[in-house]
């Protein structure tokens, strides 16, 4: 068994996570700066450093999700001839986590976006 | 999407070996004229290495041997021992019919809400009883139904799913049963005294606080709080299950959909439930002993509550929706004959709705007067989460129209399930926007939405998987012409109840009134509410009948009687307590489809353990990843100890719950003396040899310490549990500080440098417990010995440091000392369970039950220190450290 456990290549599953957790960090440095800034400023306060705060979050976000959905393409694209990854092979177990990584990495990248989009609208704290 | 899981793609290069086709060999034999399931079928490619079962099968008189011994040592205790059992099949049919009945308890107390709110101004329940009904209510569907029988279904199958004779830890599953038992007969019971909990299932302060008189929120607490641990030890269990009992070959990219879900959901509970557990701690402290977390008069806020709350509360919705996906996900591909289309993505939506549902909460607080911009963060959440729960639900559909559907009862209640949940998830997306929630909050539009949610998402899947799976429990199918009847009834029930419950919400209608005035609309639709809801509760009673009925004259179902392709359905009728004849080596998603002969080889002995040769009770684990075998486990068997130690720990919650607290710290002491009882007599044993042969040339360790072992996984699970409870008090003080003007509150110091002095005692004695690990490795018996004392001195002395720094501060003046007292509470509290676990690993080496090689004890407990050192520096560095930057 040790030849499959050694494989092409070992995985880990914490790369599945990874592009949603940088959604998780994205997500509280929003909603902390907005929350403590809001509490301490007043509700008549204008926003703007706040969103510095959120496009500098997601600007560093989307790299963050972009460069692991990179890796995960990757994975994805590994070996040659058709690149399946419902087999019991390292090649197909490694392909199949490439994939994983890309979708939520595609998902975690819209769900950012739609979490910076109250800073473009919204003005003040009220 | 792809190739792969285009089911019209072209088949991979390799014909690898064909799947049988000669009758015969086995039950997956019967379907195979049918052309569908050829269709179902996918060559298969391996690895050049894989390993194959035994060429000849062993001759019968081996196979009746193994059979016997399998059966000694797996067999079921029989007469009043039979409650001792703690086999995942016998804990979890208790623990799934009992949470049935808590449904149905549920479920009649909705019927009297209903039956009260059938006319205006009707005087069948009192308002103070009706108060009762609908917080009873909704805490049972939630609490003792929605999240126990998930968690009870899945002990019972996810074994037989992954081909495993038990879970890693069948005594805490029988543990948590029991707990459940007790805590949820407690929680019920209370509305026949009148002491029921009133204060809807959100309990909120200070309604619950400062205006509820007699037992009733601390009757919820206490005892929803003793079923919360059970459910997060139920987590653990099945989150190990999932990484570590899969069968050889099963890599992660082969499991089961449904054990992708449940280590998704088992995660989120590990994570969700914490901070309703701290939310319990803050709001009982303040019940009992005036601690003023949520009184404003003392710098207290009831707002903590609402975010502690729904922190848990919304990810709570997936919690009981995503493993009604997941059987959703098991039933679809075998009424189809298809492979589940879309695998990965599925995998996407499990995974994506988990991580989102923890990024929703304040949807349910849009009323409280936040600022636009927190609730524009959380709405905009709110409606990201729709994009995963919408894939899954077209992967169901894809896989529907690629295959050729069978309109058998259990996917009738698929399709009604998915259909009715649509309609709660499109009204979701609109009370997750802003301006319209501020409009339907609190109204029944909300009630509406919620039970076509819970009804759509999790009641009608859970009634298609009773259908489905009851032949693999009772040997018979549940009929078919009264699956008919209740199927429609309860759907065409269901609508008329909940449907107009829109319009009533529209109309302005308040949830939680007991009673309505007569106005022209409202009573109508209510009057066809309860209309409905009797309706939907006769389909609900011929489904119950169904299933209680004598069926003596039924006749008995063949093997794997859907034709599905999934390790469960190996089960033999009646099944075999063992689980598994043999571990099979999996090559395939659906084995039971596509790999030839595989029924004949597990049941022949082919695979893996096929004998019990010493009689006990064996099962394989294996790595996360690839599922490379790594040890032959032992597992517990049956019991009286699980038992006995819920009945205690029931006492101290309950005793607790009436003020009787001598009577309770008895029982807390008896409950801690059982479980030290449990773990000594029962875990870490130092077999009689090193390593065994399980089969197919395998040899496999039998005791394995560290990151390899089931126990150490178990270990950090609840301790990442435990300290995300932590992170919760940790964020309820930075809550005040940005809610107070003030914080930290002058004329409320502790002494800073003796609580610094206390966390550099906790350090040496975390330091020393990491250097007892080494020098027992290094066989160093009286270093080892030394370094533990010196663990056990320096604990001591950083408890009472971090204790005496606080001392000074009265929890009842104002609520920074109340919070202060709280984490240094939290953190002495551990260290104390620190220092029992430094002797117990002092009383093990010294019995002989530890030495240099078998060192599980002084490893997990090191993992334990790992967090003990790591939540002390957080408090100290928060209570001492926070007002000198503040």
């Amino acid at each position: 068994m040790s030849a499959a456990a050694d494989g092409p290549r070992r995985d880990s599953l914490w790369w599945l996570a990874a592009s949603p957790a940088i959604w998780v960090g994205h997500f509280l440095v929003c909603y902390i700066t907005a929350a403590v800034f809001c509490a301490k400023a007043g509700r008549d306060a204008a926003l703007t450093e706040v969103r510095w705060v959120v496009l500098g979050a997601t600007v560093a976000a989307l790299g963050g999700i972009a460069a692991v959905g990179w890796r995960g393409w990757g994975r994805r694209r590994f070996g040659v001839g058709p690149r399946t990854h419902e087999h019991d092979t390292p090649e197909d177990r490694h392909r199949f986590l490439g994939l994983a990584t890309i979708l939520l990495s595609g998902l975690a990248a819209v769900a950012v976006v739609f979490v910076a989009l109250p800073a473009v609208f919204l003005e003040t704290c009220r | 999407m792809s190739s792969e899981d285009d089911p019209t793609a072209a088949p991979s290069a390799e014909p690898s070996a064909a799947p049988s086709s000669e009758p015969g060999t086995g039950p997956t034999a019967s379907p195979d004229g049918d052309p569908d399931l050829a269709r179902a079928r996918a060559p298969m490619k391996r690895a050049p290495d894989d390993v194959e079962p035994l060429a000849e099968a062993p001759s019968a008189e081996v196979q009746q041997g193994q059979v016997r011994r399998l059966m000694d040592a797996w067999r079921t205790p029989t007469g009043w021992r039979y409650w001792s059992a703690v086999n995942n099949s016998e804990v979890g049919l208790w623990y799934t019919t009992l949470a049935m009945v808590f449904l149905l308890f549920g479920g009649v107390l909705a019927l009297i809400m209903r039956a009260q709110l059938a006319v205006p101004g009707n005087d069948l329940v009192s308002a103070d009883l009706y108060d009762q009904l609908f917080t009873l209510h909704g805490s049972v569907m939630m609490f003792l139904f929605a999240v126990p029988v998930f968690e009870a279904f899945s002990i019972m199958v996810l074994p037989e799913m992954l081909g495993a004779r038990d879970l890693p830890f069948p005594r805490l599953s029988a543990f948590g049963f029991w707990c459940f038992a007790i805590g949820g007969v407690f929680v019920c019971g209370s509305i026949f005294f009148g002491e029921g909990p009133r204060g809807g299932w959100f309990m909120y302060p200070p309604l619950t606080t400062q205006y509820t008189e007699g037992y009733g929120p601390d009757i919820w607490l206490l005892g929803l709080s003793f079923i919360e641990i059970a459910s997060i030890a139920a987590a653990v269990e099945l989150l190990v299950g999932v990484l570590k009992c899969r069968p050889p070959g099963m890599r992660i990219n082969l499991i089961p959909l449904y054990a992708w879900y449940i280590l998704v959901v088992a995660v989120m509970i590990l994570f969700a439930f914490p901070p309703l557990i701290a939310g319990d701690i803050l709001l009982e402290m303040e019940r009992a002993f005036e601690w003023p977390f949520f009184d404003p008069a003392r710098g207290g806020d009831p707002l903590l509550w609402q975010h502690l709350f729904w922190i848990f509360g919304h990810p709570e919705v997936y919690i009981v929706f995503l493993p009604s996906v997941a059987l959703i996900a098991m039933i679809v591909p075998t009424f189809c004959k298809q492979r589940l289309v879309g695998y990965g993505w599925v995998v996407l939506a499990a995974l994506g709705t988990g991580f989102i549902s923890f990024g929703l909460w304040v949807h349910h607080m849009f009323t409280t007067g936040l600022p636009g911009i927190s609730l524009g963060i959380f709405s905009a959440a709110s409606e990201a989460v729709a994009i995963p729960t919408g894939v899954q639900l077209f992967c169901f559909i894809a896989t529907m129209l690629v295959g050729k559907v069978r309109f058998e009862m259990p996917m009738l209640f698929v399709l009604g399930g998915l259909s009715t949940f649509v309609i709660g998830g499109l009204t979701g997306v609109m009370v997750a926007l802003v301006p319209f929630d501020l409009q339907a909050h609190d109204s029944y539009f909300v009630v509406g939405h919620l039970h076509a949610v819970l009804l759509g998402g999790t009641i009608f899947p859970i009634v298609a998987a009773v259908y489905y799976f009851f032949p693999l429990l009772r040997g018979r199918k549940l009929s078919d012409r009264l699956g008919r009847w209740a199927f429609w009834l309860m759907f065409f029930g269901f609508n008329v109840t909940f449907l107009p419950m829109h319009v009533t919400g529209l109309l302005g209608m308040q949830r939680r009134v007991f009673t309505y005035p007569d106005e022209p609309g409202l009573w109508a639709l209510n009057l066809a509410s309860t209309v409905g809801a009797f309706v939907l509760a006769i389909g609900f009673a011929i489904f119950v009948w169904d299933v209680l009925r004598p069926a003596k004259k039924d006749a008995k179902v063949e093997r794997n009687v859907w034709g599905a392709g999934t390790l469960e359905w190996l089960a033999e009728v009646p099944d075999k307590p063992w689980g598994v004849r043999s571990i099979p080596e999996i090559d395939s998603r659906y084995p039971l489809w596509d790999q030839p002969n595989f029924v004949r080889d597990v049941d022949e002995g082919r695979f893996y353990l096929p004998d019990a040769a010493e009689r006990k009770r064996e099962t394989l684990v294996t790595s996360p990843v690839d599922a490379t075998p790594e040890q032959c486990l032992r597992v517990a068997g049956p019991s009286f100890v699980p038992m006995i130690a819920a009945v205690w720990t029931g006492g101290l919650f309950i005793f607790s719950t009436f003020s009787m607290y001598t009577a309770g710290l008895v029982c807390g002491a008896l409950a801690f003396v059982t479980v030290l009882y449990w773990v000594w007599t029962g875990t870490a044993w130092i077999p009689e040899k090193e390593d065994k042969d399980v089969g197919l040339g395998l040899r496999l360790p039998i005791y394995v310490s560290g990151p390899k072992s089931v126990g150490w996984w178990g270990m950090l699970i609840t301790m990442l549990a435990d300290f995300t409870a932590f992170v919760a008090l940790i964020f309820g003080y930075f809550f005040y500080w940005t809610a107070s003007d003030v914080w930290p509150v002058p004329g409320y110091e502790l002494d800073g440098m003796m609580a610094w002095a206390g966390l550099g005692a906790i350090a040496a004695s975390w330091g020393a417990t990491v250097a007892a690990r080494g020098l027992n490795r290094a066989g160093r018996a009286v270093a080892y010995y030394v370094a533990l004392a010196v663990g056990v001195a320096a604990a001591v002395a950083g408890a009472v440091l971090l204790w005496q720094s606080a001392g000074a501060l009265d929890p009842t003046a104002h609520v920074y000392p109340a919070m202060v007292w709280l984490l240094v509470g939290w953190t002495a509290l551990h260290v104390v369970l620190g220092v029992v676990m430094q002797l117990y690993c002092v009383a093990r080496r010294w019995a002989g039950k530890m030495d240099a090689k078998h060192d599980i004890e002084i490893v997990n407990v090191t993992l334990f220190w790992h967090f003990v050192g790591l939540t002390a520096l957080i408090t100290v560095a928060v209570v001492a450290g926070f007002p000198g930057v503040a």
